[in-house]
């Protein structure tokens, strides 16, 4: 009695109560699903979140400075620049980024919410057409150099702004920072959801206007490598030259691109797996339900394991039998279950995109080896929890078996 | 010569609540090759058990049972698995066929246990079907045969195997008398070809078919002679009468 007997002999078994077997599989469809799904969903975020961290750069190499900057040791704008101008081969820029806190009017209209920050030429990248967190220019033109220099006092601003302060028409207009007017010489593009509060209800202005305003210094200052390559040692750079100021590698964190993509993925990684394996106890579920079933399917089939019996079959035939056909069961129920799951992971990925209404938006991607996993997780559980049923069965004394009415 | 089967002092006892069920009681018996022995007995006589352990179903407590000169009262159930599957052929009174193979299938499921080829099984049992008459229903479901048909089915299965004993439990109490004629009529010439039957019934018209007759009462032998001698089929009560 091979393999493929034994297979055919429980696709037979199987096809014989086809509501009791889908019921019986029912567990294991859903388990699988919602495994699927998840991992689909998580495998979604992560490539979309992954692009829109190519779409920032990936040559980025972020120093942030911890504490307060204006004790006898600090950060000099000018020393990040030298360093910049010393290692051309890894640096190609910087900008210093201060989140300063100024009260914006124009006219009779006040935003409170409105995130000012200054920043320098660098944090806009011409060629990409994009600003270091990804927002495009719509009108305009970004800061430029000679902005910074001569602490001119001018703007760029959201699409919030833009919208809600200008309707439409802020480019030449003016609006004041803590009662300091200034020119608005660039609009951005739509980037969030042009609401209060959002990463639209945001203006940048020239970051040596914005230390003169806030009597601070900047406490983040973020780099550009010349490539993806160069970013580590580009890093080691940074952190060589913020210890020799500091004297303690405590005051500043210094993070690339790939590594706060790395470490977003490993969070993300950990919350699937966590969903994931909630998910898996549904399969378990599934699988107690098909133990349950084989039970009884021994049951009712204690004559024919009698006769088979009489006919020489030995325990490990029967018990082989069944745990086949409990495997089959739990298989064909994997298969059912990823069928439903990538059904469902499209339909999820087709109304995501219709509420979202973009059309590089989500998408719920199903993975080979969440599909593999799951298939084999779900193969395995059937064969795990038929083996108690088909050992049962193995070892009914043949004559009682027989007998049985 | 080396007996085909051999009981020497077979003891079976069950144990039920406090009191003791002597099955069989000391029960020495020999049946060589080609013999057609029927095994006759009232209900609690001890037959079933006797067929139990001439098939390899059931153990003895205590005595030996030695089938083609091997002690088989020690085996283990793979062991007891792999005699049943080579040695003999069960033929039962319900038929025991599997309600959802088909003719071919039942008749291949011996061999399919033997581990023979696909290809050999299906002459072998198209052979052993063709034996009994029944070539052209292999691919019918049992349920779809008449009583007869599905007993011929079974005799099929029992043979494709090729065993040295065909065991035989009431073979024809399930049938009506034409067709029970027709089954004994088969097991007769299949002795005839050479064939070892052992027949089991509690019906003396039945044992008289056979060459032989032992007869059970209370778990010993009371009788074990020729077929058409008188004594064999005289009821046991009657002999104490004819005694008083």
């Amino acid at each position: 009695m091979n393999f493929t007997q034994s297979f055919r002999l429980a696709l037979k078994s199987l096809s014989t109560s086809k509501m009791r077997s889908l019921l019986t599989m029912l567990g294991i469809i859903i388990g699988v699903a919602a495994v699927i799904i998840i991992t689909s969903l998580g495998h979604g975020m992560q490539v979309y979140m992954n692009e829109e961290f190519e779409s920032l750069g990936s040559n980025q190499v972020d120093a942030m400075i911890l504490g307060d900057n204006d004790s006898s040791r600090h950060v000099d704008i000018e020393d990040m620049f030298a360093l910049v101008e010393r290692y051309p081969q890894y640096l190609s820029g910087v900008t210093p980024e201060l989140r300063i806190t100024a009260i914006v009017r124009h006219g009779a209209d006040e935003f409170t919410r409105t995130e000012v920050e200054g920043v320098g030429e660098t944090y806009y990248s011409v060629e990409r057409n994009t600003t270091m967190e990804g927002e495009k220019l719509a009108k305009g033109r970004f800061l430029s150099y000679v902005d910074a220099q001569r602490q001119q006092s001018v703007c760029v601003v959201g699409a919030y702004l833009e919208r809600e302060a200008f309707g439409g028409s802020a480019l030449g207009k003016s609006l004041t920072l803590s009662g300091v007017p200034f020119t608005v010489v660039g609009v951005l593009d739509e980037y969030a959801d042009v609401t209060e509060g959002s990463g639209d209800d945001v203006v940048y202005i020239p970051y040596t206007r914005a230390i003169r305003l806030s009597g601070t210094t900047s406490s983040e200052y973020l780099f550009s490598a010349t490539s993806r390559e160069t970013a580590p040692a580009a890093k080691g750079l940074v952190e060589r030259e913020l210890f020799k100021i500091f004297q303690d590698s405590d005051r500043y964190v210094v993070l690339t691109a790939a590594e706060m993509m790395d470490a977003m993925n490993t969070m993300l990684d950990l919350l699937m797996t966590i969903l994931t394996l909630i998910a898996a106890l549904s399969l378990l579920v599934g699988g107690i339900g098909i133990m349950n079933i084989m039970l009884v399917s021994v049951t009712e089939r204690t004559r024919e394991i009698g006769i088979r019996k009489s006919l020489g079959a030995k325990p490990k035939n029967i018990r082989w039998q069944f745990v086949i056909e409990a495997g089959t069961t739990s298989a064909i129920g994997g298969v059912l279950g990823i069928a439903l799951g990538i059904l469902a992971a499209n339909l999820l990925t087709w109304i995501l995109s219709m509420v979202l209404g973009s059309e590089d938006s989500f998408r719920a991607v199903p993975t080979l080896s969440g599909i593999l996993v799951a298939f084999g997780v779900s193969v395995a559980i059937g064969v795990l929890f038929g083996y108690l049923p088909a050992n049962k069965a193995a070892k009914l004394n043949p004559i009682d078996a027989l007998r049985y009415e | 010569m080396e007996h085909l089967i051999e009981f020497r002092d077979i003891y079976k006892i069950y144990h039920m609540g406090d009191t003791d069920v002597h099955a069989l009681d000391g029960v020495s018996l020999t049946v060589d090759q080609g013999e057609f022995v029927a095994i006759v007995g009232q209900s609690g006589s001890g037959k079933s058990t006797a067929m139990n352990i001439i098939g390899c179903l059931d153990v003895p407590t205590s005595g030996s049972y030695y089938l083609g000169g091997i002690d088989v009262s020690t085996m283990d159930d793979d062991q007891q698995a792999e005699i049943r599957n080579k040695m003999l052929g069960f033929i039962f009174q319900q038929y025991n066929l599997i309600a959802k193979l088909n003719v071919l299938e039942n008749v291949e499921l011996p061999l399919l246990y033997a581990g023979v080829s696909a290809e050999e099984r299906h002459t072998r049992a198209v052979r052993a079907l063709e034996r009994v008459g029944l070539a052209d229903k292999r691919k019918n479901l049992p349920s779809q045969l008449s009583g007869g048909q599905q007993q011929r089915v079974s005799i099929a299965r029992a043979l494709a195997g090729d065993p040295s004993v065909i065991l035989a439990d009431e073979p024809t109490g399930a049938l009506d008398s034409r067709t029970g004629r027709e089954v004994l009529a088969f097991l007769q010439q299949l002795n005839a070809e050479g064939n070892t039957v052992i027949l089991i019934t509690h019906d003396n018209s039945i044992a008289v078919k056979a060459r032989r007759i032992v007869r059970l009462q209370d778990g010993r032998v009371i009788y074990d002679g020729p077929a058409d001698d008188p004594r064999a089929v005289v009821q046991p009560e009657d002999r104490e009468e004819a005694a008083v």
